[in-house]
């Protein structure tokens, strides 16, 4: 193989259709950044739900004095009820990794500095805040586990899950990362086309030289491979240009902007940005060999 | 060298055969005229030895080998072996004589070394020394003509193709293009030519295979243009 003969060409090949090479970037590094974006939001809503999920927990309230509950008309929980409970969560283990029980005086501190300021917290007393079990499972999504066996069991007010509250949320983040990466993935679309028309174009345009090749009795090889090289390398300027802007919003954005103003949850880390660029790149790379190669398939036949 | 055996040649779409039943034997080192009015079949019987083509039926062998067997990334091979000129020159514009030439041999793979020896050399068989450094349009229809030649047998195949390699050239020019196919042809090298330039094929007398609608009407040694009819 030639390299000298291969590269020159391409090189001819790129100058002599700058613009359509220019289009090719650009489209190129568009796609491949909003790709590359779906992906840092996907990380970042597995992250969220791994920190998350990680601090949920299935609450067991017990019936108080005041409790209106329908298990709860016996009155307040006894302690043989309170008892039977407990060991039956002991016996749930391993699903069941960890049990706290939060007595009304813990909970009169929590709802003091939940509300902390608000006149509900000026009125509440002790007596009104209901005892409960806070049951931590090993998989969050066993709820249905716990659920089962103390929902409405007489002296259990009711049964909750701070999981459902933070799913709703999630879906929602789901459906946006959905339609970005439905986006990414037109656009992807969109530049394989881009790719495969300016291959044709390029094809069309050096059809002298290449049925010359074929004559003399140049290889498939060495016929497609300065049209694929050419294809490549435009891909590869666009998709460097799409990591560098993953780059530019993780330092800039997220943690420049979105972590100085949301402490409460964790970003994404450069560990995830250096997962997400060599898929990037490497997904532009093959995407535009393979559009380029199926085009020469058909317009440069020996 | 190169047999037809029954070779049909329909083309898509068409009712008429391009080529009907012809069966012809070329030898090694003989030099043929393909003869016949225009669209009798001359350039797709050259076709079908360069497997740009495939026949509708029959077999085609080249150099020993059933082209019908012969699998897509092995044509490059055949081709190697088969130097190809046609009457437009088919020059690269862009590129000097030299350039244009050592390009064949750049797209086979052929080292710098190698190029820079038998560029030269083959120039200097076609009488082109001292122009090496001209571009196409720089030259004159014969001189680029010459060039073809030199591009195609630069590589010293076994087999020269000529599709009607005069037809764009004047008659004494013609002849010095004659001169230089025959002098190709005694250097062992195959030739084979479709013309329809009567005059040259009477000179030369040299075997003549003459097509007529497709079917091979004649086929003589030692003959001349006109002859059967
Ligand atoms: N690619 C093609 N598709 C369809 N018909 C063709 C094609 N090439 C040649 N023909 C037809 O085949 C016949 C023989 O053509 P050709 O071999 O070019 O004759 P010649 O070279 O003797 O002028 C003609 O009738 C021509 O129209
Ligand atoms: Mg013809």
């Amino acid at each position: 193989m030639r390299a000298k003969f291969v590269l020159g060409e391409v090189g001819t090949g790129l100058r002599r259709n700058l613009t359509m090479t220019i289009a090719v970037i650009i489209t190129v590094a568009v796609s491949l950044g909003l790709f590359g974006g779906g992906l840092l939001v996907r990380a970042q809503v597995d992250q969220m739900k791994d920190y998350w999920y990680d601090k949920v927990e299935v609450s067991i309230f017990l019936c108080g004095k005041v409790s209106e509950a329908q298990s709860c008309t016996a009155g307040a929980i006894t302690k043989a009820q309170k008892a039977q409970i407990k060991e039956d969560l002991e016996s749930l283990k391993p699903v069941v990794e960890q049990v706290y029980f939060e007595s009304q005086a813990e909970a009169y501190e929590r709802f003091q500095q939940q509300f902390k300021g608000s006149p509900l917290a000026e009125n509440a007393t002790v007596d009104q805040m209901p005892e409960s079990f806070r049951v931590k499972l090993s998989d969050p999504t066993k709820y249905a586990v716990v659920a089962s066996a103390f929902q409405g069991r007489p002296g259990v007010e009711d049964v909750r899950d701070q999981r459902q509250a933070l799913d709703r949320l999630f879906k929602a983040l789901g459906g946006l990362q959905a339609m970005a990466l439905a986006i990414a993935i037109a656009m992807l679309i969109v530049t394989m086309l881009l790719i495969a028309n300016t291959m044709r174009v390029a094809a069309f345009s050096r059809r002298r030289e290449t049925s010359i090749m074929r004559l003399v009795g140049a290889s498939n090889l060495y016929i497609q491979l300065p049209f694929l090289l050419e294809a490549a390398t435009a891909a590869a300027i666009g998709a460097a240009f799409a990591v560098l802007s993953l780059v530019a919003v993780k330092k800039f954005l997220i943690d420049g902007v979105l972590a100085e103003t949301f402490k409460f949850t964790s970003f994404v880390g450069w560990d995830t940005v250096w997962t997400i660029a060599p898929i990037v790149f490497l997904t532009g790379i093959v995407m535009a060999s393979v559009a380029a190669f199926l085009t020469l398939r058909k317009y440069l036949r020996v | 060298m190169i047999r037809f055996e029954h070779v049909t040649k329909v083309y898509r779409d068409q009712s008429r055969p391009a080529l009907d039943d012809a069966s012809v034997d070329i030898d090694k080192g003989e030099f043929v005229f393909l003869v016949g009015a225009s669209g009798s079949g001359k350039s797709t019987f050259l076709r079908l030895v360069l497997k740009e083509e495939s026949p509708t039926s029959g077999r085609v062998w080249v150099a020993g080998k059933n082209l019908g067997q012969l699998s897509n990334w092995k044509v490059p091979t055949l081709r190697r072996q088969i130097g190809t000129v046609f009457q437009d020159f088919r020059l690269l514009p862009n590129k000097t004589v030299h350039g244009n030439v050592a390009f064949a041999l750049e797209v086979i793979g052929k080292p710098d070394a190698f190029i820079r020896k038998v560029v030269p050399e083959v120039l200097d068989l076609v009488g082109l020394d001292g122009k090496e450094e001209r571009y196409p349009d720089q030259l004159s229809g014969g001189e680029q003509q010459r060039v073809a030649i030199a591009r195609a047998f630069v590589n010293r195949p076994m087999i020269l193709i000529a599709d009607e390699p005069t037809g764009n050239l004047d008659p004494e020019t013609s002849v010095g293009i004659m001169k230089l196919l025959d002098r190709i042809n005694r250097t062992g090298t195959t030739v084979v030519m479709a013309t329809h330039d009567v005059a040259i094929v009477d000179q030369m007398r040299k075997r003549v295979i003459e097509l007529e609608q497709g079917l091979v009407v004649r086929d003589q040694s030692r003959g001349v243009y006109g002859y059967a009819r």
